[in-house]
């Protein structure tokens, strides 16, 4: 109907549902970013969002909406929000104030449509659901009811906190809307690292890796490059929103799948476990560009823009170790060397210098408006904002904290590329007060364990008491 | 490797700058694999390509049917993109070898796989 489409592009005002599986402000940052790639600014009432699923925007266009929901995986549903209150009377007052033709499209005599309701954290019984949807008897409605394949679905949402334990008799807050569209939450289990073929033992989650492909706003025709690949799990997650992608990787026997196996019960990689092979069992294939066993530290690319987005998980040096390229002289003890003498000498690669040379690869390579995407670790009780890595050419966009353990955790740092790289940035930070907090992050291996080893020192002497 | 690649890779030896680029392409082994075509991406990556570098890599290799150059309104034109995605992204070079043309450098390529690494006295500082 030209009407309906017409109203797509109008203002809209919308309840978003998200899980509550994962940190709030990485939830928050994925749907922002996902906001920003289909040129939506929003605005929100709420100060602060993340003590609950619910969260209310205002948008340019339901079809900002729609394409926002074919892509978050944080986002659950959303509503186009008709009223809302914390009371039954609240919400009917909010609805009569809801101006009728806006709502006059969808409850014409020639639709048909279906009212459902939500209650979080409590359960209703069908008679208190009826009673319900009876109340709002007085809402235009003139359309069938269509409980199989209604055309339009209005929802009542209830808000009953979000303590199992102490779930009250009324809600906190009530809602009712048009139901939009739901999220990818089921790419999750589609890309199951547990289903996948090739995995290595530092593989991403699935969940993480569409998180961080939405924080860099890859599209269709985008080249996304990985200098840190590992086993391509993060490559796989832009493949999917069409992005063509590029992995590179110190390790050889990671980036030609050989070598001992991260499976239980398996002792060495099969033929079929290589970047490549996860690509093909999506059928993802067509997506692939190349992998190269390269150093990050030692780029080999030309020079030029040509990335549109950097998205990594860089070594920490706890589950894998950081290495870069070395020379003889160099060499401390105990060093590896690859079997096939790939790699001449492996050097600990200093945390800091690591994040340098990455924010000055992106800035060099990305396109003007590209994002890097990857995470920092943090030794917790140290850490302070001035220690997330700075550039001149690139504007930090987020920095969302995920736990680890008691004493670390991890940061999502999105940044991106501002303005055009020229050769005297690559020593800005030098001349920063940003500098020297870097050297945190060099001993974050040590503090890591360091923490490790208190906890089970503790623990074996109250075993002996 | 694919020859789009071929044409972003340059040596890092120390010293080299950009006189590191392009790689002098040697191959033993080499195989078309088809790749659904995809005009949008295949039009976004014409102006990121060395016009030499790309003619030098597909004279190497043989091939025939290379645009000697983008044409005017290749955005459109079908069939000046279907040869330019044959060229650059169903062409892999399974074994041979990339050299550095200033310092003579070799680096190897593997099951498709370029090795890219040096030691540091090779590298810039």
């Amino acid at each position: 109907m030209e009407y309906y489409s017409a109203i797509k592009r109008k203002k809209i005002e919308l309840l978003v549902v998200t899980w509550m599986d994962l940190e709030s402000v990485i939830q928050s940052e994925e749907i922002k970013s996902l906001l920003s790639l289909f040129g939506g600014q929003f605005t929100s009432s709420q100060e602060t969002y993340g003590k609950s699923p619910f969260w209310i925007l205002s948008i340019p266009s339901e079809d900002i909406a729609r394409n926002l929901m074919k892509r978050t995986v944080c986002a659950k549903s959303i509503f186009e929000l008709w009223g809302h209150g914390k009371s039954p009377e609240e919400l009917y007052s909010s609805l009569k104030n809801y101006p009728v033709d806006k709502m006059v499209p969808f409850l014409h005599s020639d639709s048909t449509y279906k009212i459902k309701i939500h209650t979080f954290n409590k359960t209703l019984t069908q008679e208190e659901k009826v009673k319900r949807i009876d109340a709002l008897e007085f809402l235009p409605f003139e359309g069938k009811v269509n409980l199989k394949k209604p055309q339009h679905i209005f929802s009542i949402l209830e808000d009953y906190g979000l303590d199992p334990n102490c779930i009250p008799e009324n809600p906190h807050n009530i809602y009712f809307g048009r139901w939009i569209a739901d999220g990818q939450r089921e790419l999750i289990e589609s890309y199951s690292v547990k289903k996948r073929h090739f995995i290595g033992n530092t593989s991403m989650d699935a969940g993480l890796s569409f998180i961080m492909a939405n924080h860099g706003k890859v599209k269709e025709n985008d080249i996304v490059f990985d200098p840190f690949v590992g086993t391509g799990g993060l490559l796989i997650a832009s493949a999917h929103f069409g992005a063509y992608v590029y992995g590179t990787d110190i390790d050889y026997n990671t980036v030609h799948g050989l070598g001992k196996a991260s499976r239980k019960n398996q002792k060495w990689r099969g033929p079929d476990e290589n970047i490549r092979a996860n690509l093909r069992q999506y059928g993802l294939e067509k997506y692939y560009l190349d992998v190269l066993v390269s150093d990050a530290s030692k780029p080999s690319w030309r020079k030029g823009t040509y990335f549109d987005a950097v998205i990594t998980d860089p070594p920490y040096g706890i589950r894998e170790s950081t290495r870069r390229t070395g020379s003889q002289k160099e060499i401390p003890k105990g060093l590896e060397k690859c079997p096939e003498s790939h790699v001449p000498v492996s050097l600990s690669y200093h945390l800091s210098d690591m994040f340098f040379d990455l924010l000055n690869f992106a800035a060099e390579t990305l396109v003007l408006g590209g994002r890097l995407v990857y995470w920092l670790p943090v030794y917790t009780p140290e850490y302070t904002e001035e220690m997330v890595p700075w550039h001149p050419c690139l504007k930090l966009i987020s920095n969302c904290e995920q736990k680890l353990s008691s004493h670390t955790s991890r940061r999502l740092i999105t940044m991106e590329k501002v303005k055009e790289f020229e050769n005297r940035d690559q020593y800005s930070h030098l001349l920063s007060d940003h500098f020297l907090p870097y050297q945190g992050h060099n001993s974050f291996r040590e503090k890591y364990f360091s923490g490790v080893t208190k906890r089970i020192a503790k623990e074996e002497k109250s075993n002996q008491e | 490797m694919k020859l789009l690649t071929h044409n972003l890779l340059s040596s890092h030896v120390r010293g080299v700058g950009p006189r590191g680029f392009p790689l002098r392409l040697q191959a033993t082994e080499v195989r078309i694999s088809p790749v659904e075509f995809n005009p949008d991406f295949v039009a976004r990556m014409i102006p990121k390509v060395e016009w030499a570098a790309l003619l030098e890599a597909a004279d190497t290799l043989h091939l025939v049917e290379v645009p000697k150059e983008p044409i005017q309104g290749y955005e459109h034109d079908e069939s000046f993109l279907r040869q330019m995605h044959h060229v650059l992204l169903e062409v892999d070079v399974l074994e041979g070898t990339l050299q550095c043309p200033e310092s003579g450098r070799l680096f190897p390529i593997s099951r498709g796989i370029p090795n890219m690494l040096l030691s540091d006295e090779e590298t810039e500082t």
